[in-house]
């Protein structure tokens, strides 16, 4: 790859951008912790598509079910 | 039939409530921070793009160091709010629709592709990238964050006044009829305005509260007074812009929140001419008129005259709550009676003849589930002085920065002048009175100007106590109420979800001040 095309350009940014990190290694960790508490612990254990699960398939019935029967 | 939402524990709506204010609450710790840091950074780089001089770069890059850390520990904690809409506010986010998905998916498009390549930019391309490149790529990396909040702004703002959409009682969710509506509807613009100025004030207070501990310190003096400057002028002006864009806000309130706005100022009996109450008993004549309607002599209802209805003196009549609430009942029944007759395989005119009836009565579907008028009357304590809290602090921020910057500069006369008022009414030390060094003042200065973040945060957070709060008891105006958009949940699975984000928000938090403050006083770095 051509070292002036734009695509080495926009590699060489991000690479030699990551490589030469100080704080930024810091807050890189902090952010990955916290999307993985994020994503594969609230959303898996704690956040379920309630409509997904009870409603099984009639999303509009289910809802109209609880909102209707007030 | 099973009446299912009987079985609903009203622990589940107060738990659901509460869970997503912490959420929000913590959320907007840092969306103000960004927006505002975003100007700072920008004016910062600008000066060194214009000047060449390294004393501006590495000003700018120490701010943008700290906007850096903010950002990254305001990643992805808006996520968690559609976690919650998905689990604990089915029914809402089903009776939505698109139209809450269709600005929240521009959004995260526009967060992720606009943010994280200019971001990149920003932080890696000092040495890769023209100094316009990285000019333009720093402020565009603000205008991403801001366009952002102009989504979210809109997705709120539509809960607040219900535009662009038709209710389809086959899907029963709300279509977008008009996205243009939508996107555009005066309540987002008014918000979005308010909102962002009121962010950029945040930015401002950051910026000459962090530079006052510099002064304090007497370290970084150039760098500190450079700062303060900037911040104290964004600050004013970004003071000024919310004033003014608050105004806005509170005629769109009056106009179609009145029960928001009466509940804002405990007026429980309205009429034309209404004063503004400072605290109660005392009160600015003919202002609550003038702010919500832009006459001194405008007619404003209060909490009664809503609950029983009204007649403005212009002929502009309001139902009472009691005629709202039939009306709303009529369309609950029309609507179920519509679903079961299509189960049923009626025929077309009895159809139409019942969609006629929830169509008319539409407009106060949510009415239909009020059980009792209180039930319609928001909090009034809470947007009582919530709303006192954010004007106050508003109208001081306006104050301090004014006169910052007026003793900050050397303008002929003001300067000396104000110094001379200030030292006679004990502000300003004698020996201060005609100079101009703004790096010798007492330390309690600098200590007033620091503990000004957190004030302001308490009224970036009022403010929008008074939008929340002021809209209850609906998460939709006049169509859903929160006991009827809370999911079929086990308050105890809601609460043990609110003390886990409890603990990890706080945790959070404290990271970040400590990443926040570390870098603080390690400060920028100059060459020697």
């Amino acid at each position: 790859m051509k070292k002036d095309s734009l695509l080495y350009r926009v590699f060489d940014l991000y690479y030699d951008g990551f490589r030469n990190m100080k704080l930024g290694r810091t807050l890189w960790a902090i952010i990955i912790v916290k999307l993985i508490i994020i994503f594969a612990v609230l959303k898996v254990f704690f956040f379920p598509n309630f409509l997904k699960e009870h409603a099984q398939g009639d999303e509009a019935g289910y809802v109209a079910t609880q909102i209707l029967n007030q | 039939m099973t009446n299912i939402l009987l079985n609903i524990d009203a622990g589940t709506i107060d738990w659901s409530r509460a869970q997503f204010a912490l959420t929000a609450i913590y959320h907007w710790l840092f969306v103000p921070l960004t927006l505002g840091l975003a100007v700072i950074m920008g004016i910062m780089e600008t000066c060194y793009y214009r000047t060449k001089d390294d004393f501006w770069k590495t000003t700018a890059k120490f701010w943008q160091k700290l906007f850096g850390i903010n950002f990254a520990m305001g990643v992805a904690t808006g996520i968690i709010l559609e976690f919650e809409f998905g689990t604990n506010w089915s029914n809402y986010s089903w009776f939505v629709g698109d139209i809450f998905g269709a600005p929240l998916a521009v959004e995260g498009i526009v967060a992720f592709f606009m943010e994280s390549t200019f971001v990149a930019v920003m932080f890696f391309g000092w040495k890769k990238v023209s100094p316009g490149f990285h000019l333009a790529s720093t402020w565009l990396t603000g205008l991403g964050a801001t366009i952002s909040a102009w989504w979210i702004l809109v997705a709120n703002a539509w809960m607040q006044y219900p535009v662009g959409c038709e209710f389809n009682p086959d899907t029963m969710r709300n279509e977008m009829v008009s996205f243009a509506e939508v996107a555009l509807s005066p309540f987002a613009v008014s918000k979005f305005c308010h909102t962002v100025t009121s962010a950029w004030i945040i930015g401002g207070i950051f910026c000459v509260g962090v530079s006052c501990w510099y002064l304090m310190k007497r370290r970084e003096t150039k760098m500190a007074l450079e700062s303060l400057k900037i911040g104290a002028w964004v600050g004013l002006v970004a003071a000024v812009l919310a004033a003014a864009t608050g105004h806005k806000s509170a005629q769109d309130v009056a106009e179609v929140q009145p029960m928001k706005l009466a509940a804002m100022e405990a007026l429980y009996d309205g009429g034309t001419g209404q004063g503004l109450k400072i605290i109660e008993g005392i009160e600015v004549p003919y202002a609550l008129s003038f702010m919500a309607t832009n006459d001194f002599n405008g007619y404003v209802p209060g909490i009664n005259d809503l609950l029983n209805g009204y007649t403005t003196p212009d002929g502009k009549t309001e139902p009472s709550i009691d005629e709202k609430m039939e009306r709303g009942q009529q369309a609950i029944e029309a609507l179920a009676a519509y679903r079961k007759a299509k189960a049923e395989g009626a025929d077309e005119a009895t159809l139409s003849s019942l969609l006629a009836t929830l169509n008319d009565n539409m407009k106060y579907f949510g009415y239909g589930y009020i059980k009792d008028k209180e039930q319609a009357v928001p909090p009034i304590a809470v947007n009582f002085w919530a709303f006192r809290i954010m004007v106050g602090m508003g109208c001081l921020f306006i104050l301090y920065f004014a006169l910052l910057l007026v003793i900050s500069y050397k303008i002929p006369f003001l300067t000396i002048f104000t110094r001379r008022l200030l030292a006679t009414i004990g502000l300003l030390p004698e020996t201060e009175a005609d100079g101009y060094d703004i790096t010798r003042l007492p330390d309690w200065h600098y200590w007033l100007a620091i503990a000004l973040i957190p004030l302001g945060y308490i009224a970036s957070e009022s403010g929008w106590l008074v939008a929340e709060f002021g809209r209850q008891p609906w998460t939709i105006q006049d169509m859903l109420p929160t006991w009827v958009a809370v999911s079929d949940l086990k308050a105890g699975s809601v609460a043990l979800t609110f003390l886990l984000f409890l603990i990890l928000f706080t945790t959070m938090l404290a990271v970040e001040i400590n990443i926040m403050l570390k870098q603080i006083q390690k400060g920028p770095e100059f060459k020697s």
